[in-house]
């Protein structure tokens, strides 16, 4: 019987041997080549579409599955589940009163007052607009994975072999591609950035240096399956100036440096990121921090004014809410990188989510936990638009330039502004803001009558977390913004890929 | 308004994100990780309305028992006094609110229960001897029998013309 095995044996290694070359082929011909000219054949955005006319058949057949079968077929709302009345306290307490007596001439307290807390608190533990920012948004229609359906059952032999065969395709041809991708991506991109390192300073080597960023960035953008569209290019960032930006996940530096060169900030790190961060600044100029160094404030400072002054270098890239939040809202940017004094170029990063979450709910998922994740989902599909650049304007200071910025942003991407502070994903929220509270009812009993206190009448105070008030304990993952950094300064964030 | 199945679902949506250790019962630590809760200036009084005397934890239909407090009205309700009176009648709302105000559960405000709300809802703002002088205001307002203590029904009472119903109710979207 012996002989019979050998030519088997043979033939087997010569199938694989062939199928792994025609693999690697297609991969260098449709994905690797493209990227290093910069060219695209469109085949992302055809499978998008593809994608999408499965999705609706999907949940057609979902709601009428459910419908013979007499199910309640429950649909998540992500503006909310109960309806809130914008009218604001004074408002409110007159109204209250307003029913019950007619005008006094000295403060009264009335015991309907309290009705307006209580209704506003029990209203709140039913829906509240911070928390939910801090998990992923709901959806309305399913896009056949699992992890974002609330309604999964078998409907029908057809949904759920689609669903099958959608797992097959998700973790067994697209995982395993996307990861080799990966890989080629972070090692073209330590040895060609090495390399560039050689050459002296001049204008080749910034020109090299630009290009070989680009191919790897465009690399790992195809290893993600990301399909962006960049609206408004004529409003890029240019040399001397800072880029910030919404922050949702560490995917959101990539996406922005396909596109154009900047220079990261961040804490050195060690391992693999730490190597990736080293070979980075051999060919174009990043600004890394030592963990002691972050705690200066002036030092922080100094270093990023000195980078902007210089008009050869690239512009800075920064993420001003210092943590993800879920991409519905845009939550308060931290006052540090306005103060710098140079033309802010805002982006607004708006994601789908018909076609995977990308939003990094920190607190639940580690790093490589979420990178999995990610390129297990079906593609991320996002749009970036770049806004005309904004200066500081006269008598105008930081913390309403910051706002003003955030505002542009918020509308541009369809987000909703907050002022809440993204902090508040781990950090209690500081008795100033019940003292808010407290104050603007003490003015509808006391009357106008504490002129100087008007002055300060903002709806939230301009505090910010102390440090100690954020538990380290909960801090996961090795990313620099969920640390507790100091406020001024908040820092590009960097994604490790496997090793801790 | 009637309560589908479907709000059901979504308070019990809301009910499991609350549970962030995942026991089936709310604690007091759990209520107070609402971030708008917090600033609340009457926070914890709600928090507690939520818990039975002696319990340290809500499950899921004590839950939906105290949120029915707030449903909207039913207008055109029968009034019929051998049925049992519903949980979001106008009654049954101002004896909500009544238990906020009355910590002790001895079904009258005492002066220094009401001192310790306008604490709460005024802070520092204003001085000790102003907050007193709100506190005798109140209670001479609304104490009619002289005891120096608001009942419930003098409560009702001084609550006569105002629009409790809508005041203290919530509506579900769809």
């Amino acid at each position: 019987m012996a002989w019979f095995v050998f030519p088997f044996d043979n033939l087997v290694c010569m199938c694989l041997g062939i199928s792994i070359t025609v693999w690697f082929t297609l991969l260098l011909v449709f994905i690797i080549v493209p990227a290093i000219l910069g060219v695209s054949f469109g085949i992302r955005r055809l499978y998008m579409k593809t994608l999408l006319v499965i999705f609706e058949w999907a949940t057609l057949r979902m709601e009428r599955g459910a419908k013979e079968k007499n199910h309640h077929l429950y649909k998540p709302y992500s503006n909310g589940i109960i309806a809130k009345e914008p009218s604001s306290l004074e408002q409110e307490i007159h109204e209250l009163r307003g029913s019950a007596n007619s005008l006094r001439s000295e403060p009264e307290f009335e015991m309907a007052d309290i009705f307006y807390f209580c209704r506003r608190g029990v209203e709140s533990i039913v829906d509240d607009e911070v928390t939910k920012r801090f998990s992923a948004q709901e959806l309305e229609s399913w896009n056949l994975l699992t992890r974002s359906n609330y309604n999964f059952r078998h409907i029908s032999v057809r949904l759920s072999a689609l669903w099958g065969l959608g797992v097959l395709i998700r973790y067994g041809f697209l995982l395993p591609l996307r990861l080799t991708l990966a890989v080629t991506g972070v090692g073209l991109l330590l040895v060609l950035t090495t390399m560039v390192g050689f050459l002296p300073n001049g204008e080749l080597r910034t020109y090299l240096s630009e290009k070989v960023h680009l191919i790897c960035y465009r690399i790992c953008v195809r290893a993600l399956t990301a399909i962006i569209t960049y609206h408004n290019r004529e409003n890029k960032p240019k040399n001397g100036g800072i880029c910030v930006a919404n922050h949702t996940t560490p995917i959101d530096v990539i996406i922005l440096a396909n596109d154009g060169c900047y220079s990261m900030v961040g804490q050195v790190h060690g391992g693999l990121m730490g190597i990736i961060q080293r070979a980075m600044v051999k060919s174009s100029p990043h600004i890394w921090f030592e963990r002691s160094e972050v705690k200066d404030r002036h030092h922080v400072a100094k270093r990023l004014g000195d980078h902007v002054a210089d008009k050869t270098k690239q512009p800075i890239l920064i993420f001003p809410e210092g943590t993800c939040i879920n991409n519905t809202s845009v939550m308060m940017f931290k006052k540090g990188s306005f103060e710098i004094g140079c033309t802010v170029y805002p982006v607004a990063i708006k994601y789908d989510p018909r076609f995977g979450d990308a939003f990094w709910n920190s607190s639940k998922f580690g790093i490589v936990n979420y990178l999995l994740r990610m390129m297990s989902s079906w593609a991320i599909v996002c749009s970036v638009w770049y806004l005309p650049p904004m200066n500081r304007e006269e008598g105008e200071d930081a913390v309403q330039f910051a706002n003003r910025v955030k505002a542009a942003i918020a509308a541009q991407g369809g987000l909703v502004d907050l002022l809440w502070d993204g902090g508040l994903k781990r950090a209690k929220v500081k008795d100033a803001f019940k003292e808010e509270q407290q104050k603007l009812y003490s003015k509808v009993l006391v009357g106008d009558q504490d002129q100087d206190d008007l002055s300060e009448d903002t709806l939230v105070p301009d505090e910010r977390i102390n440090e100690d008030d954020i538990d380290t304990d909960s801090v996961k993952g090795l990313c620099i913004q969920c640390e507790p950094t100091p406020e001024h300064i908040v820092l590009t964030h960097e994604s490790e890929k496997g090793y801790t | 308004m009637k309560i589908s199945p479907a709000h059901i679902i979504r308070l019990y949506d809301r009910f499991e994100f609350l549970d962030k250790e995942g026991s089936g019962q709310l604690r007091l630590e759990d209520f107070a990780e609402v971030k708008e809760l917090a600033m609340n200036p009457i926070g914890d009084r709600i928090i507690g309305a939520f818990f039975s005397p002696g319990q340290e934890t809500v499950d899921f239909p004590s839950f939906v028992r105290i949120l029915a407090h707030f449903r909207p009205t039913d207008k055109n309700r029968a009034k019929d006094s051998t049925q049992p009176e519903p949980v979001n009648s106008r009654t049954s709302k101002l004896k909500f609110a009544f238990q906020l105000y009355d910590q002790d559960r001895d079904g009258k405000i005492s002066r220094a229960e009401l001192l310790q709300v306008l604490r709460e809802m005024l802070g520092m703002q204003v001085t000790e001897e102003q907050l007193e002088s709100i506190a005798d205001r109140a209670i001479q307002e609304a104490d009619l029998d002289r005891d120096d203590a608001i009942s419930f029904e003098e409560f009702r009472k001084s609550l006569e013309k105002v629009n409790i119903e809508h005041k203290m109710s919530i509506r579900f979207l769809r």
